[in-house]
């Protein structure tokens, strides 16, 4: 198994935060993995990006041109890295931060109002994971009670009263995502 | 609890080891890609516990004469900083190379020259190993590859600065400070007591006992037939760092019909171009010296012999190929591969570098 991801939006959306917790979910399956940001001056608006990999062998560059996953949270995002998902890999994007089409035919698109569900359940901030849910139910590369572990793990304990909220919003997401196109 | 998982930065990883390595001081100033280790510890406040002192100084000049002071006292001492700052330090490491003091330097690379960017550098090897600061002096230089080299090389480098009596440096880049990895951090060792620094490094500046004359430590020495003196023994030295601390990995050399020769992150990235290329069925393998300074260069002369080709994959504009160049001696041909100012190369980016310079 090798899986890699890059997350990409605009600072404050939680897109570091959730690779971390992606990564921690592998370490807790006892997986390889690796978390590269993009730390320049994208963290502060346009694309934030971290690149992610889960692997069961050890992982050779933490930098990668392709991806088996991207998931796009904003139009420069989507025109970034658009072009760099594996033919028959996936793009998950956010129905609220992108207007354009996705114009490749060879790869699997799937949209998840994560922004707008966020706004219904009254906590923006749990945006991100609802996203992570969506990854998990298309490419279900670690367990729900390893991400949980992994919450754990990447939260300080004083934030642990916020475990049950996020796991609801993982849950959410897995039933809000919708394949939009299939690879051709 | 040595075995204990942790995931981590490379910078947090260094600050880690270093408490419980057992220094004694850190004194740097925040720049990025490397703030997090002068964060790390202060968040860790490791003066509380092992009684490490943690300063952030008024300025990386400052900061490296702090090291100089704590060296010259027999104390674990080191700093920290990126390609900017490490030039400032110039002065006190050549001060500390003719002074013979032993610390640690970790300089996370960032793309130069000047301010330059604050994304993932290797420009700073000649800088690195050639000199730097005046003088003939060598840094021991160390290039890891992961966080978990990050974590093992402050000891590594602590251990070879006081076996030789010479600043070490740990060459990394933004890449391996700031990518996160899973990391067994080292086991806890004491600090060593007064008497244990009076033992074992009798010429430290400890005050004096009336059983001994002065110690004193200077690198500064008028009469110009004891300076050549003192040149000749720091020769010496050096010499016998290189015949006994050369450092190196060899991936898949055995049957390669081509080297890539890279360091640090660099080598990481060639590691996945070795799996590409070999899909297509061309055999390249990966020769990554660790230590910088010493070289590997006895190793590389004799891969000269075997193989077709080398391309050093390098984050700058071809430095390190100078020294692959000289070590091969014109046996085969050497090229070389970089991206400059802060862009990383790409595992497929190297290949395609590959095939052209070697007309595969």
């Amino acid at each position: 198994m090798l899986q890699e991801i890059v997350i990409s939006g605009f600072g404050g959306q939680g897109v570091l935060s959730m690779g971390k917790i992606l990564a921690y979910s592998g370490m807790m399956e006892e997986k390889e993995v690796s978390w590269f940001p993009a730390y320049g001056p994208e963290q502060r608006g346009g694309t934030a990006n971290v690149t992610v990999i889960i692997s069961d062998e050890p992982i050779s560059s933490p930098v990668v041109n392709q991806f088996d996953v991207a998931i796009v949270l904003n139009q420069p995002s989507l025109e970034k890295f658009e072009d760099r998902v594996k033919p028959g890999g996936a793009l998950i994007y956010d129905g609220y931060g992108i207007h354009k089409k996705v114009e490749r035919k060879d790869i699997n698109v799937y949209r998840i109002n994560a922004m707008d569900e966020s706004i219904k359940m009254d906590n923006t901030r749990v945006f991100n994971m609802i996203i992570l849910g969506g990854l998990l139910k298309i490419s279900p590369m670690v367990e729900l009670v390893n991400v949980m572990k992994g919450l754990q793990a990447s939260l300080p304990e004083r934030h642990h009263k916020l475990l049950p909220m996020n796991e609801a919003a993982i849950l959410r997401g897995m039933e809000l995502v919708e394949q939009e196109q299939q690879a051709e | 609890m040595s075995e204990e998982i942790a995931l981590m930065k490379g910078n947090e990883a260094i600050a880690h080891a270093a408490i419980r390595y057992g220094v004694d001081g850190y004194f740097g100033y925040p720049i990025t890609p490397q703030s997090e280790i002068i964060e790390t510890l202060m968040e860790e406040a490791p003066w509380k516990t092992t009684g490490m002192v943690v300063l952030q100084a008024e300025s990386e000049v400052s900061a490296i004469n702090m090291v100089y002071a704590g060296a010259a006292c027999g104390k674990y001492a080191m700093t920290s900083s990126s390609s900017p700052g490490i030039s400032l330090k110039q002065e006190g490491i050549s001060y500390m190379a003719g002074a013979e003091l032993p610390a640690l330097i970790v300089n996370v690379q960032r793309g130069g020259p000047g301010l330059g960017t604050i994304q993932p550098s290797q420009a700073d090897y000649f800088q690195t190993v050639k000199g730097g600061g005046h003088g003939d002096y060598k840094l021991i230089t160390l290039a890891p590859n992961s966080v978990q080299e990050m974590a093992d090389f402050v000891g590594l480098a602590f251990d070879l600065a006081f076996k030789y009596r010479n600043p070490s440096m740990i060459l990394t880049d933004g890449v391996i400070g700031q990518m996160m990895e899973k990391v067994k951090l080292p086991a806890w060792r004491q600090r060593r007591t007064e008497q244990e620094i009076r033992e074992q490094c009798p010429w430290a500046t400890l005050g004096k006992t009336a059983d001994r004359k002065p110690n004193i430590i200077t690198s500064l020495e008028l009469d110009s037939a004891a300076m050549e003196k003192n040149n000749e023994r720091f020769q010496a030295k050096y010499r016998e760092v290189e015949a006994t601390e050369v450092r190196y990995e060899e991936v898949k050399c055995d049957d390669a019909d081509y080297l890539l020769v890279a360091f640090g992150s660099a080598a990481r990235i060639c590691m996945k171009t070795i799996d590409l290329a070999r899909k297509e069925g061309i055999k390249v393998g990966l020769l990554r010296p660790i230590t910088l300074w010493p070289f590997p260069t006895k190793v590389l002369h004799s891969y000269g012999g075997k193989v077709k080709g080398m391309l050093t994959v390098e984050l700058n504009a071809g430095q390190m190929v100078e020294d692959v160049r000289l070590a091969v001696n014109g046996q085969i041909p050497v090229s070389h591969y970089g991206r400059l100012g802060g862009i990383v190369p790409t595992p497929d980016g190297v290949l395609a570098a590959l095939k052209e310079k070697m007309s595969i």
